[in-house]
């Protein structure tokens, strides 16, 4: 058995007459990050939601930690330890920040009807310990969050969300990580900041595995070991992110003929 | 926990007399002139209570010392039943309001923390009526256990739901329940055993061998029998409270709403979508058949045109009134939707169109309702 923590094999998704993931192979070795880049289109969401089982894909077969996952529900993939963020934030805004994040421990809580209503005792000391939990966790992206923990989630800013959404990922500790865009919608002064939070908690949390979708080349470039690009559903390229970027195919699919460098510099 | 947040017990225990009060001389008067002006009186206050943040003291004092609001609540009720001790129309409003609440809690779960639209709650109010009427044709059957059965046999009727309930959302999820609620009163309506459009008698209720058709005499002051069916509908009004505030303040309420704002990412991080819902229908439907089971013995005979389209419209408008998803506005909310068009009848076929002006108008002043939703507290000792 090899060690990768994601295997897909042959992964296929149709949209009626448009293939959105065509027999597509990925694998995503343990400890690693992995960054999958290409154009507007071409599969990467798509293949977020295959796998983490938001879609049933038509064809093709996905391993996850050595055990067959193919077109399990995303609730068996979440208890298996996978975890994902999205593309447009998905909080539920009328809710505390302590609620939203605490969702994502929902796979380690997962205590019954009668325990919640009737054993207020045992309630009140697994609170206590999430809510540390969840202070920790937001300490560590920014520390002015554990004051606001039973604030509305709407009450804050984007970068202060992008946390949060992270943070209910993160809660659950999960074995793979899945970052659809933690870019999107921020500065690039916010974007790289946030990166380098990401790789600090990752270093408190042990070697997560994660795979991350970005559009933003300096992200990229800073925090993944190597990409994977996409284009209309196919992997036309493989390699750390300075063959990538050279690749003539590439060049000419996404990055751009005249791609020469990054305007985000290494943290 | 700050000692800035930390609020004194009095304006809770306030607000519960002057709501009973309130409750309690609406009910009592008769004078249509008296009954404008004390509704107008009741508008301008709890308009004055929002805007001043007086109501989100009353309902932080109320947080933090539950004891001290149960047991002005049930003084307060108390004080409302001597109140008006002989004048039984006036209690039996006062027991139907606490009624229509249980419902509309059990609304507020289902609707306000599930997500799952019910337009059809009438049917199930209905259901326990008949549910209770049914069982009355067994004399021996101990009275709590026919509440409770009626409540039950509510469940069951309304998990043949669950499959169209699990698969449908928003509009077309309302529909279903639309078109069950029609069904019942049709099914009813053609059936001979459940007394067809006649209708049907039921016995009054006789709780641990005291009968409910009794007027309470305490020395010489005569109380209507009808202060029993009052403290029973608050007793079951209160385990609504209970419930709902359970599910509310722990785990299962987190799970609750998520699954409303978001399936899924819900369903993302493990959450079992079609267990919570059920969960929430199943409770909802109990506290509806138990208020109807009750409500069909204190009134002694049910029929098919007391659970119309217009009394499941008539929740629902509860629970936006009151505000959506908390569990408290449902009294207030009940309070006017009950009491205004009895009180009203004077204007005669107008008054259905007063109401509307009337839930219109609070609804443009407070989008949120009477009492809106805050955030959750969920363990005072842990949490702030």
């Amino acid at each position: 058995m090899n060690n990768n923590v994601l295997d897909c094999r042959g992964l296929t998704v149709r949209f009626g007459g448009v293939l959105a993931l065509n027999a597509l192979d990925l694998e995503v070795g343990r400890g690693e990050i992995l960054g999958l880049i290409g154009p507007n289109g071409s599969g990467k969401t798509t293949l977020f939601n295959v796998v983490s089982g938001v879609y049933r894909s038509d064809g093709g077969s996905i391993q996850f930690d050595g055990e067959a996952v193919t077109r399990l529900s995303p609730q068996a993939l979440c208890r298996r330890g996978l975890a994902r963020t999205f593309q447009r934030s998905r909080l539920c805004l009328s809710l505390s920040v302590f609620d939203n994040v605490v969702l994502g421990a929902y796979r380690r809580i997962n205590s019954g009807v009668v325990h919640n209503m009737f054993r207020r005792r045992a309630f009140a000391d697994e609170l206590k310990l999430y809510v540390e939990k969840c202070g920790e966790l937001l300490a560590i992206f920014n520390p002015q969050l554990t004051t606001r923990l039973f604030d509305p989630a709407i009450s804050l800013g984007m970068i202060d969300r992008r946390r949060v959404e992270i943070c209910r990922a993160l809660i659950g500790q999960p074995k793979l990580l899945l970052l659809d865009e933690p870019s999107a919608g921020m500065t690039q002064d916010e974007t790289s900041q946030l990166m380098r939070e990401l790789i600090a908690v990752r270093r408190q949390l042990g070697s997560l595995t994660i795979v991350i979708i970005e559009h933003e080349m300096g992200v990229i470039e800073q925090v993944t070991d190597r990409c994977v690009v996409l284009n209309y559903g196919r992997k036309i390229c493989e390699g750390r992110f300075a063959e990538v970027a050279t690749d003539p195919v590439v060049r000419e699919a996404y990055l751009g003929r005249a791609y020469t460098k990054s305007p985000v510099g290494p943290a | 926990m700050t000692s800035a947040q930390r609020a004194a017990p009095w304006p809770a225990i306030i607000a519960a007399f002057v709501f009973a009060g309130m409750l309690a001389a609406v009910a009592a008067i008769d004078n249509q002139r008296l009954v404008i002006a004390l509704l107008c009186v009741f508008a301008v206050v709890w308009m004055a209570a929002m805007r001043l943040g007086v109501l989100a003291r009353v309902e932080r004092s109320a947080g933090q010392y539950p004891h001290a609001l149960r047991g002005a609540i049930l003084l307060a009720a108390l004080a409302a039943v001597a109140l008006l001790h002989e004048d039984n129309f006036g209690l039996l409003m006062i027991a139907t309001v606490l009624l229509y609440a249980t419902c509309c809690i059990g609304l507020t779960i289902q609707l306000g923390y599930a997500g799952l639209s019910n337009f059809g709650a009438a049917g199930f109010v209905g259901t326990g009526a008949y549910a209770a009427a049914v069982f009355n044709w067994l004399p021996w059957l101990p009275d709590p256990l026919v509440l409770v059965g009626a409540g039950l046999i509510t469940v069951i009727v309304g998990s043949l739901l669950l499959l169209p309930v699990l698969r449908t959302r928003g509009h077309y999820a309302a529909l279903t329940t639309l078109a069950f609620g029609i069904m019942f009163g049709v099914f009813v309506d053609a059936t001979p055993v459940l007394g067809g459009p006649q209708g049907l008698k039921l016995a009054g209720i006789t709780l641990l061998g005291w009968d409910f058709s009794n007027d309470i005499r305490v020395a010489n002051f005569v109380i209507s029998f009808y202060a029993n069916y009052v403290l029973l509908a608050l007793a079951i009004f209160a385990l609504a409270i209970f419930i709902a505030s359970r599910l509310d303040r722990s785990w299962l309420g987190i799970w609750l709403d998520s699954v409303r704002l978001d399936e899924t990412a819900s369903a993302v991080f493990g959450v079992n979508i079609g267990w919570w819902k059920i969960l929430a229908f199943t409770a909802g439907n109990f506290l509806a058949g138990l208020a109807g089971a009750t409500y069909a013995q204190m009134m002694g005979f049910i029929a098919p045109n007391n659970f119309t389209l217009a009394d499941s419209l008539m929740l629902v408008s509860a629970v936006i009134l009151g505000g959506i998803g908390n569990r408290w506005g449902a009294l207030p909310a009940t309070a006017i939707l009950v009491l205004l068009p009895e009180k009203l009848q004077f204007i005669q076929e107008y008054r259905l169109l007063l109401f509307a002006i009337v839930v219109v108008v609070i609804l443009m002043a407070s989008p949120a309702g009477l009492v809106p939703r805050r955030i959750r507290r969920l363990e005072p000792g842990v949490v702030a």
